[in-house]
């Protein structure tokens, strides 16, 4: 079994940031846009070191998005940045209209994504959003799973030409893909190979799928791990190489079951090569305050939930 | 540079297009499409800079947002009467498979549209973003956008009115096509805008008002002023009184022809109200 080693707990918020910030001083192009919350999106050095092409917009989020619209007219690379829940639902329409349908290169950056955000609560918590951008004709929607990946996910979406909803979060988290490595949209990431089950998991769950096949090994089940960092477009080909192998599935997210990855994982093997599959991910709730591990074990997105649904999902074979 | 009898024909071509249009698919918005027909013709024939070789980016070139997308019948002809494509394609309006969808939209690669609009409440905000980047480019070309008065109920409006004065976005000049009138009714009646000059001027604004919005003369002197009065600091704020339905009698003044189309017999009037002047497409 692979083994996969924590550099440091890390929040990919921190990532973005960085990777903004490396964005900045090499692609010219590139501006960021925010509305009141540089310091928790972690845009300061951005901010700081290129103040003529970062705007603050205080808390008017659909007017961002228009100015972002705006800006590519002249061949700017606008990033935005608030919270998930401000940058999606709250927006929808701004981003439908003057974004998705007028196919503006603006890149949508959203921190405290999920339950994790934590104590402030399901007013701030949205469990919907990969579900609101994948709808959208267009939208290319990604949820990076840790530091590495997400910095590596900024620097990349610039040079795609298109809407883009980067989805990351709040609380610091296992860091173990590469320094620097690469990312390549819309490519799975395979992590471990197995052959009695497949996981695949986003964002923050990768690193508990991970922990899940070590402790599924222990009981002598082999797990296949891996990460889809890019919903959509979605990896198709490396989901159903692997339930071929596998013949069952967990998808596990922190997001509503309801128009998450582990829906589009589900139409695609309903299409394709029909699967016993089980979710990991909210049971169409709002969540609620607590602390981040909390949150994930009243609610099942953890390690050992992964575990469970994966020793269920074996048996219905 | 154009005579204003040459403005003047183009208007009453334009009108006659728009009432076309909209008769031959018996559907769009007649109403306001008509009222903002002087102001549209005179930016694309009299004061924009600007190149019907259509380039998305418009670097260099002044630029038009409609943000009240729904008369896009008005946008489309002074579109294809500056060249931007054949004007034959106006018989294609609302129809399957178009590039003139029933709103503006870029989705179709129409030369001359750069946003999609219809939402209302969203042009301001698209329009401060391509003033901004003007800026970025050191291209000293101005920023134009249209509203109508009841668009100004959506609060985004006012987002971007605080944006553009606390940000100094001088190159834009945004024109409100002040008819009085939505589909529910006189604006008065649904909801009330209050003193629309105060507003913008206690949002920070520089504002101008054109009384007489059917005017050629008065729109072109205007528009004109607008442009002396950019660049100083603060956007700029038009208030166009237009009338709803101007230069066909029937539908003149009243909110009935926001989205109706004419039937046969009333197209037979307007267009007699407006005798052909550059030939119908």
């Amino acid at each position: 079994m692979k083994v996969y080693e924590n550099t440091g707990n890390k929040d990919t918020r921190s990532g973005f940031g960085a990777g903004l910030t490396e964005l900045g001083n090499i692609n010219e192009n590139v501006v960021a846009l925010c509305a009141d919350l540089t310091g928790s999106l972690k845009m300061n050095e951005f901010a700081n070191q290129h103040p003529d092409r970062f705007y603050q917009v205080g808390i008017a989020e659909a007017n961002m998005m228009g100015i972002a619209a705006g800006l590519t007219i002249g061949g700017k690379i606008p990033f935005t940045g608030t919270f998930a829940n401000f940058s999606t639902g709250r927006v929808y329409d701004q981003i439908r209209q003057s974004i998705a349908y007028s196919d503006k290169n603006v890149k949508i950056c959203a921190s405290h994504s999920g339950l994790t955000l934590g104590e402030d609560g399901a007013t701030h918590q949205i469990l919907e959003d990969i579900g609101l951008m994948k709808m959208l004709p267009g939208m290319t929607v990604i949820n990076t799973c840790d530091y590495n990946q997400t910095k590596a996910a900024t620097i990349a979406i610039a040079d795609h030409h298109g809407p883009v909803y980067l989805r990351f979060g709040r609380p610091k988290v296992a860091n173990f893909t590469p320094e620097n490595g690469s990312f390549e949209i819309g490519k799975a990431v395979h992590l471990q190979d197995g052959k009695d089950v497949t996981i695949v998991a986003t964002g923050h769950l990768v690193w508990e799928a991970l922990e899940a096949a070590k402790e599924l090994n222990e009981k002598g089940i082999s797990a296949e791990v891996i990460n889809i960092h890019t919903i959509k477009p979605l990896d198709e080909k490396a989901i159903l190489d692997s339930v071929k192998k596998t013949g069952c599935i967990v998808t596990a997210e922190e997001h509503n079951y309801l128009g998450g990855l582990g829906e589009s994982v589900a139409r695609t093997l309903a299409q394709h090569h029909p699967t016993p599959q089980e979710f990991v991910a909210t049971q169409d709730t709002f969540g609620e305050s607590g602390t981040p591990a909390q949150l994930l074990e009243k609610y099942g997105l953890n390690a050992a939930n992964i575990a469970a649904k994966a020793q269920q999902v074996i048996k219905r074979k | 540079m154009a005579d204003i009898q040459q403005l003047k024909d183009i208007v009453t071509q334009v009108r006659r297009d728009i009432v076309r249009q909209v008769h031959a698919v018996n559907s769009g918005h007649p109403g306001g499409s008509l009222g903002c027909a002087e102001f549209i013709v005179t930016l694309y024939n009299e004061i924009m800079d600007h190149n019907p070789d259509f380039s998305m980016d418009g670097v260099n070139e002044d630029l038009f947002f409609l943000s009240n997308g729904h008369i896009s019948p008005v946008y489309y002809s002074v579109l294809a009467r500056a060249g931007y494509f054949p004007v034959e394609e106006l018989n294609t309006f609302r129809k399957l498979n178009t590039r003139l969808q029933g709103h503006p939209t870029t989705h179709e690669g129409l030369p001359g549209i750069r946003i999609a609009s219809g939402s209302l409440g969203q042009g301001m905000s698209v329009a401060i973003g391509a003033a901004l980047a003007k800026k970025l480019n050191n291209d000293d070309k101005t920023v134009f956008s249209l509203h109508g008065d009841g668009e100004l109920q959506e609060g985004q409006i006012w987002e971007a009115a605080m944006y553009a004065s606390a940000n100094h976005v001088d190159n834009l000049i945004a024109t409100i096509d002040v008819n009085g009138q939505q589909i529910d009714g006189s604006t008065d009646a649904v909801l009330s805008l209050g003193d629309l000059k105060n507003k913008f001027e206690a949002f920070g604004w520089e504002v101008l008002t054109i009384e007489k919005g059917n005017d050629i003369e008065a729109v072109v002197n205007g528009v004109r002023e607008a442009i002396s009065l950019s660049r100083k600091r603060k956007p700029i704020c038009i208030l166009l009184h237009t009338e709803m339905g101007n230069g066909v009698d029937f539908m003149m003044g009243s909110h009935k022809w926001h989205g109706v189309a004419p039937n046969d017999e009333q197209l037979e009037s307007a267009l007699a109200q407006n005798p052909e002047t550059l030939g119908d497409y």
